[in-house]
């Protein structure tokens, strides 16, 4: 370093340390000067239009624009400039651009929304927002489910009722749906052979005598049939499987390679059970917008 | 006094320096606690609804501050149309005055869990935090299977103590007790005790029974029924849909 550069040109604070120690003065940058005199600018205008100072147990509530807003309930309010009046005054605009889309919804069954080419769009694609921000997360983007936790949407295979009214009452109120574990109430002989009955009901290939056995402890012992039915084909009021449909929700049947494994995965639900939980919707979600979810998922089933 | 005189005595630098950054501090939060619409009144039947945590939902949001999910999560519901829709009603001031701190977060990594509870059920967030993949493929949560582990709970009433003290309303005497039935409703009220904290926080987690295990209370009983909490205690319902703007 040169010595010409420790020379100051420019004043100094005046002070000195260490006998040679100075610090150097500079002016400001003018663009810093400026931008600081105009932000101060606009902070005195926004003091003005928006709300702002505190007086007391109130403050300032500016001279910007009044909103008017009216809400869902029709109550109409103004009230001086704020977020919250901001807000709801965006709902309504929203309400109203979307109004007759809705109302036409309300009005209509759902065969009239299927075979309107307008409504249905729209529901349509309502829905699948509706159905990534609240569904989806366990019935997943797609509405294949996952097997083991939540039921495969995209089928024909509804525990609960697959005509409109029954999905909508799905969504509105939720389900709980329950199977008790059996490893206590029957022995591992008896689940094993129950298990194999079970898998013969779907065309799988198993032992012929066990299978007999088994259909003994389904009808009879364990008690099977009072939820699955005689015929096995599940009872939609109470949300129990069709045993004989080939599709398998918990037991991962069509996950396992082998007919052991196969077997493993349905004794494992006889013995300890499952307990599902769908949550009810009536609360976060409009009437409408569960009409519009009960339609869109209708949809997805294979055969609408 | 001169410049230079501040400058060279560290006891003056130090006072007058806190003394004008506080100055921007107090000049925004000072009047918060006098202005009557800071935090907004949410009362049904004469009964506030925003209470604070019981013994195990408390626990749960100790756990959910030691793992740091604010720093992905916020429980902050901003009052625009997209997050009304995707999220809920826009978050009170109200519905954290008893969060110490606060869990607003300041980035969604993660979707906001300001409405989160009673979204999902016990099963979903136990399967979700063991393995947020299994269930969101696009997922890119840690995994917290660690959570099922036993939950220390012994100190639970030296940590409603701690609260008690920096104003939350935990009761300790039978005229607190009586004042938190007043104010909450009974029901709310017996969790308020730090008298039966241990015990409470033993019933809640054996009859809601979150992770699925009834014989043992692990931090994932906590945490869900914290989760299963959040925003639940406003019953929107229950008030005109403009009633809490009026309140800004």
């Amino acid at each position: 370093m040169s010595s010409e550069k420790n020379k100051p040109t420019v004043q100094t604070t005046g002070h000195a340390w260490d006998g040679d120690l100075q610090e150097y003065n500079n002016p400001l940058p003018m663009w810093w000067l400026w931008t600081f005199y105009a932000s101060a600018i606009f902070a005195l205008v926004y003091w003005v239009l928006y709300p702002a100072w505190p007086i007391g147990d109130s403050y300032t509530k500016g001279m910007m624009n009044e909103i008017t807003y009216t809400t869902s309930d029709g109550k109409t309010t103004t009230t001086h400039w704020n977020t919250r009046a901001l807000f709801l005054k965006e709902m309504q605009e929203a309400r109203e651009s979307q109004k007759q889309y809705l109302e036409d919804i309300n009005a209509s069954t759902f065969e009239q929304i299927a075979s309107d080419e307008g409504k249905s769009a729209f529901a349509y694609s309502s829905a699948k927002v509706l159905f990534a921000d609240n569904c989806a997360a366990c019935h997943q983007a797609g509405g294949n489910g996952v097997v083991g936790y939540y039921p495969n949407l995209l089928d024909d295979a509804w525990l609960w009722g697959g005509s409109y009214s029954k999905i909508q009452e799905s969504i509105t109120n939720g389900r709980n749906g329950s199977m008790p574990g059996f490893k206590t109430s029957l022995t591992t002989k008896q689940v094993s052979d129950v298990s194999d009955y079970v898998l013969s009901l779907s065309g799988n290939s198993v032992d012929a005598s066990a299978a007999k056995r088994g259909k003994a402890v389904f009808t009879g012992q364990g008690g099977c049939v009072a939820c699955h039915g005689a015929d096995a084909k599940g009872q939609t009021f109470m949300g129990s499987a069709n045993l004989t449909d080939k599709i398998w929700t918990i037991a991962d049947v069509d996950g396992a390679d082998t007919a052991e494994a196969k077997k493993a995965a349905v004794m494992n639900l006889i013995n300890n059970g499952k307990t599902r939980q769908m949550p009810a919707w009536k609360e976060r979600l409009s009437a409408t917008e569960i009409k519009i979810l009960t339609f869109y998922v209708k949809q997805l089933s294979a055969s609408k | 006094m001169k410049h230079e005189t501040i400058e060279t005595n560290a006891g003056w630098l130090i006072g007058l320096t806190l003394l004008v950054i506080s100055i921007g501090g107090l000049v925004e939060i000072v009047p918060l606690y006098f202005i009557d619409s800071t935090i907004e009144e949410v009362k049904v039947e004469n009964k506030e609804t925003i209470h604070p945590y019981s013994p195990l939902q408390l626990r749960g949001r100790d756990i959910y501050q030691r793992e740091g999910c604010y720093l992905c999560h916020s429980q902050m519901i901003r009052p625009f149309r997209d997050e009304a829709l995707r999220y809920g009603h826009y978050s009170l001031a109200a519905e954290s005055k008893f969060d110490h701190p606060f869990q607003w977060g300041s980035k969604r990594t993660g979707p906001d869990l300001a409405r989160v509870g009673k979204k999902y059920s016990n099963e979903w967030h136990v399967q979700h935090l063991i393995a947020p993949r299994s269930v969101v493929k696009e997922s890119i949560m840690p995994n917290y299977g660690f959570l099922m582990t036993p939950l220390s709970y012994k100190d639970i009433a030296d940590r409603m103590r701690a609260l008690k003290m920096v104003g939350v309303p935990y009761s300790e005497s039978t005229e607190e007790y009586d004042a938190n039935v007043k104010r909450f409703g009974e029901d709310i009220a017996k969790n308020l005790d730090i008298l039966h904290a241990e015990e409470n926080l033993l019933t809640q987690a054996a009859s809601d029974n979150y992770d699925g295990n009834a014989d043992d209370v692990t931090e994932m009983d906590a945490l869900v029924a914290y989760l299963q909490l959040l925003g639940t205690m406003v019953d929107f319902s229950k008030f005109d849909e403009g009633h809490f703007a009026k309140f800004r």
